[in-house]
């Protein structure tokens, strides 16, 4: 079965999947939406394209080029509705409820999957709803999201929620281990330290800087002793989530510029006609609002890894049973929890969350950061 | 041919207006006509440009050189070889690179051009010598106190500023002093952020207070104003714990020598302690003034609360 491979530690749900997709016509597991839930990291949109896969494939023998499609993107019978930016907007939304109003032109079904679902507004969840409740009879919604509670319970009421379970430490570690070639050891101490986020893992596995990255945040938190320290920390880790971001963009972004210009018929190094840069502007737009989003996606990674130093510090303190996710710098978490009171560890873990609330709010990213450091810094100093 | 060029609008138009009125002085049958560059149709500038039946003089009036469109630097680099007689055209170019070529024959004296350069002021002494000459033109005395005032109040707007002198000119007496000023002007404050932020530092409460209030009535962004009270508070914080020299501590940083010392000074009567229960609290009124607060003056007020009295939270 080549759909449903290379998906880790989510056998129930893939199960249920498969009894809704089967070809069988006493089949009466199929629902007309879906919802699939699961923390990030989980595999989520994964499930999601297999099982959209499965759908449109014509029969047993076809899945394999079916699913190669879809994984392009480029199935006929198949939408999808996923953004690079913070939020997806109505416009969007509306094209999609278009095409979903079509019959399928090759398969059993129309599919339309719609990744970071929880990243629509109330007023583009609304557009949505029609459509949802009452599909074409071939046509079938997925939709992503990182938990029902991300979703406006009118949402929720019109789709069959399927949630998925955060995979053990062991299956990320296999995954790693056998589809990227990853030395054991390294695959379980990156599978641990990214807390079973798939990708994530995958990028502390493979990408020796983000490994660095990640440490250097780590030293620098446990090394603030004064609101000083604290504010220059903040700036070091502001600069941290900037590369992690760029390393994701910057190389895609002068892609994008490459093929817009090819696409315009601009030769390479030559000047934009004035009449074209309208088009160019909008892209840089577009360019900006990724930058953004990728710079609060690298402070959330900032935010969760403090996360995980913070509480293997309250682990050691409570004397609680459970392995420390930062076991590599277990010194450091040692003293740092003998220098402080489970209490005072709790009000890091409080100003932490708070931060990831600001970023939220579109807090500026320097005030938070130091926010939350200045926390850290009356953590110690007991 | 006139070109006024530099970006600013109010010496441009009031230059413009200047030869306007002599002109009509000179011939009251002047025809006036005005162009926009950036619609500029082709033809246009020929059409309004040829002579006439009873041959009155003309003035043309072109704007937004700077913006103007291909068939207009064309059009307008053939006619300047060629001008038209009794002709006056004025281009008006405000600031750019745009129209190079035409800026460059018109400054290399093609059809006897003379240029108007309307540079922004930017200094205090600048705007001080320009509210001086607008009295001296009417001959009318006025005391450096009362000019000191009247560049106060009006910071941001030279158009305001000439309005203002103009006011006073009309119905002021024969000697304008600092008191006329007052009498017109009085209370009206034009301040910034860092201001506010400045005597908050400071400890001055009641003054904070008040610039913050004439801050905002003036149409500042509540925004902008704890992104600058997080600049000062952040260079301070940044400062504080380093025993090294400013200048070491400024090439480290990135600052300037002088914001290094500014904060150095700031801080030393502020504890560790305070200084993160301000920079915490800045955080909060972030999150308040975009949002998560109903009273975004409110919060901006208990900031300058917290921050005049050096971060004490009672």
């Amino acid at each position: 079965m080549g759909v449903w491979s290379n998906l880790t530690g989510q056998n129930e749900a893939i199960r249920t999947l498969q009894a809704a997709a089967s070809h069988d016509p006493g089949n009466r597991a199929m629902a007309h939406s879906w919802l699939i839930t699961g923390p990030p990291g989980s595999g989520r949109s994964n499930l999601a394209y297999a099982f959209a896969a499965a759908l449109l494939s014509r029969g047993p023998d076809d899945e394999d080029a079916t699913l190669r499609q879809v994984q392009a993107r480029s199935h006929p019978d198949l939408a999808v509705l996923a953004t690079e930016l913070v939020i997806i907007t109505i416009d969007q939304v509306r094209e999609l409820v278009k095409a979903s109003y079509y019959s399928p032109s090759v398969g059993r079904y129309r599919v339309v999957v719609v990744e970071d679902a929880d990243r629509m507004s109330e007023h583009s969840s609304n557009v949505l709803l029609k459509a949802l409740e009452e599909p074409p009879v071939s046509t079938v919604w997925i939709l992503c999201a990182p938990s029902e509670a991300d979703l406006l319970p009118t949402i929720r009421s019109r789709v069959r929620s399927l949630g998925l379970r955060v995979p053990s430490i062991d299956d990320v570690a296999a995954l790693l281990r056998d589809r990227d070639g990853v030395d054991p050891e390294t695959a379980v101490v990156a599978a641990r330290e990214a807390q079973s986020h798939i990708g994530m893992a995958r990028r502390l596995a493979t990408d020796p800087e983000a490994r660095a990255r990640r440490r250097q945040t780590l030293e620098t938190a446990l090394s603030i002793r004064s609101t000083s320290d604290a504010v220059i920390a903040a700036a070091t880790l502001l600069a941290v989530a900037g590369e992690d971001a760029k390393s994701f963009t910057a190389e895609h972004d002068e892609e994008e510029r490459k093929a817009a210009l090819r696409s315009l018929g601009v030769a390479e190094g030559g000047t934009v006609p004035p009449a074209l840069r309208a088009q160019l502007r909008a892209m840089e737009d577009d360019q900006k609002r990724r930058a953004k989003r990728g710079l609060h996606d690298g402070l959330d990674r900032i935010l969760v890894d403090l996360l995980s130093l913070y509480r293997d510090v309250l682990l050691l303190q409570l004397g609680a049973a459970g392995e420390p996710i930062n076991d590599s710098i277990r010194p450091a978490l040692e003293s740092a929890a003998g220098a402080s009171t489970p209490a005072t560890t709790l009000k890091v873990l409080d100003a932490i969350s708070t931060a990831r609330t600001r970023v939220d709010r579109n807090v500026s990213p320097a005030l938070v950061l130091e926010a939350m450091l200045i926390a850290v810094s009356r953590h110690a100093v007991r | 041919m006139i070109l006024v060029s530099g970006p600013e609008q109010f010496l441009a138009d009031r230059s413009i207006r200047q030869l306007r009125d002599q002109l009509v002085a000179e011939d009251p049958r002047l025809e006036i006509n005005d162009i926009e560059a950036d619609h500029y149709a082709p033809g246009q500038l020929l059409t309004v440009a040829s002579p006439s039946l009873f041959a009155e003089p003309r003035l043309i009036r072109v704007s937004n050189v700077e913006k103007c469109t291909d068939a207009f630097l064309l059009e307008t680099l053939d006619y300047i070889e060629n001008p038209a007689d009794d002709t006056y055209l004025v281009l008006r170019h405000g600031g750019g690179v745009r129209g190079k070529k035409l800026l460059d024959a018109l400054r290399g004296g093609a059809g006897g051009a003379i240029e108007v350069i309307c540079l922004e002021l930017k200094k205090d002494t600048e705007k001080l010598d320009f509210a001086a000459a607008e009295f001296a033109a009417e001959g009318r005395r006025v005391s450096a106190g009362a000019l000191r005032a009247l560049v106060q109040a009006f910071q941001d707007d030279l158009a305001e500023l000439a309005a203002a002198c103009q006011q006073l000119l009309a119905d002021g007496d024969a000697q304008i002093t600092e008191a006329t000023v007052e009498k017109y002007y009085a209370g009206r404050v034009e301040t910034t952020a860092f201001k506010v932020a400045d005597s908050a530092i400071a400890g001055r409460h009641g003054e904070a207070l008040i610039l913050l209030r004439h801050a905002l009535a003036s149409g500042q962004d509540p925004v902008p104003i704890v992104a600058a009270f997080a600049n000062k508070l952040r260079t301070m914080a940044k400062v504080s714990g380093n025993r090294a020299s400013s200048g070491e501590l400024a090439s480290r940083f990135g600052m300037a020598p002088w914001q290094v010392q500014k904060a150095q000074r700031d801080v030393s009567s502020w504890s560790d302690e305070g200084l993160g229960n301000a920079i915490d609290l800045l955080a909060t009124t972030d999150a308040a003034v975009k949002g998560a607060e109903r009273d975004a003056v409110y919060a901006l007020e208990r900031m300058v609360s917290v921050i005049s009295r050096r971060g004490d939270l009672r």
